[in-house]
């Protein structure tokens, strides 16, 4: 007797008979990724280019940031999307440059998602701009899951945070454009190994340059603004 | 805590193609590289599953190790911890070809009798 139901038939029976395998095969989030594509209509629209910055907290994305405005502004109308757990700390600093900034606080959530960046949208002057920035939450993990339906992808790492990091982390350095080394500055007084950082970053993703760079003594930035200077529509 | 959004997706996919059966069980299929946790999916799933037709449903999850195919020689191979180096040519790392997976394959309903 079936131990399920008390039926006649036996388990193997009984499962057989009460239950269907329905395949489904379907790609999870592809709410996001509906977004995200909606995203990247509407830049398109507006003639647009958007690049989504993703780095660890700390890594320097707003100092590249602001290295990136004050080279560019004069001949591009740039705009910035700010994407933190919490504060307006990052789109003040944006502000003060004249720059068309939102800020998202995602209260704790560890990545953008492109229903936030959506409504970011809205609160920019699209018509206004050439390019738009939108700088992740700091985290090398989750934000590399969330297309927001930007243009291009950017990976920041810092000097300090160490070359091994595409061991622990392969998923970012595999999926974006360019990967940018900042606080070049830092090299003389750390063991970051830049060529073993560079072979693993090549062995995971054989398309993005690694670029290296220091936003606050200006080494590299020209290299930088070249990169993102050949992608503007 | 970003797989809730996740999990309330894996539960429309599920509800959709159950039409209106009860669910038994979810299978679903995870790549290493993806940075979702089976054990907070589970967490999520047992908060919004009750009063669905997944209720008391069971996950089945089915993760997906990351493998390597070499540009030198494309053998294919799994990194194994801080090896990555290709275990026929000695070249470093190699074109993703699996790890990246992140679906819903399919559900087990019940049927009438």
């Amino acid at each position: 007797m079936c131990d399920t139901c008390g039926c006649e038939h036996g388990e193997t029976a009984h499962e057989a008979a009460e239950s269907r395998r329905i395949p489904v095969i379907q790609k999870l989030l592809s709410a996001n990724d509906q977004a995200a594509l909606e995203n990247r209509q509407h830049l398109k629209a507006h003639g647009i280019t958007a690049f989504n910055l993703m780095s660890s907290p700390g890594a320097g994305k707003t100092t590249l940031l602001l290295a990136t405005i004050a080279a560019l502004r004069e001949q591009t109308r740039l705009g910035v999307i700010e994407g933190d757990t919490a504060s307006q700390v990052d789109a003040e600093i944006i502000a003060a440059t004249g720059t068309p900034v939102v800020q998202i606080n995602t209260g704790g959530g560890c990545h953008l998602d492109a229903p936030m960046v959506h409504s970011a949208l809205h609160a920019l002057p699209l018509d206004a701009l050439d390019v738009l920035f939108i700088e992740n939450v700091g985290n090398l993990i989750c934000p590399v899951a969330f297309d927001l339906g930007q243009n291009y992808k950017v990976a920041l790492l810092s000097v300090p945070e160490g070359h091994d990091k595409p061991y622990k982390y392969p998923a970012i350095f595999e999926a974006v454009d360019v990967v940018v080394v900042t606080k070049a500055d830092l090299m003389p007084y750390l063991d970051f190994d830049l060529e073993k950082f560079r072979a693993l970053v090549h062995g995971l993703n054989d398309t993005a340059p690694v670029l290296t760079l220091s936003a606050k003594t200006g080494e590299g930035v020209a290299d930088w603004l070249a990169w993102l200077g050949e992608r503007f529509v | 805590m970003h797989e809730l959004p996740l999990t309330e997706d894996i539960l429309r996919i599920a509800t959709q193609h159950a039409a209106g059966k009860p669910i038994i069980a979810i299978y679903l299929v995870i790549g290493d590289l993806t940075s979702f946790v089976d054990d907070a999916i589970q967490f999520y799933f047992d908060l919004i599953a009750p009063r669905t037709l997944a209720e008391g449903a069971t996950l089945h999850f089915r993760r997906v190790a990351v493998r390597f195919r070499c540009r030198s020689c494309e053998t294919e191979f799994a990194p194994v911890n801080h090896d990555w180096h290709c275990p026929a040519c000695g070249a470093l790392g190699g074109e993703v070809i699996a790890g990246k997976e992140f679906l819903v394959e399919s559900i087990e309903v019940a049927t009438e009798e």
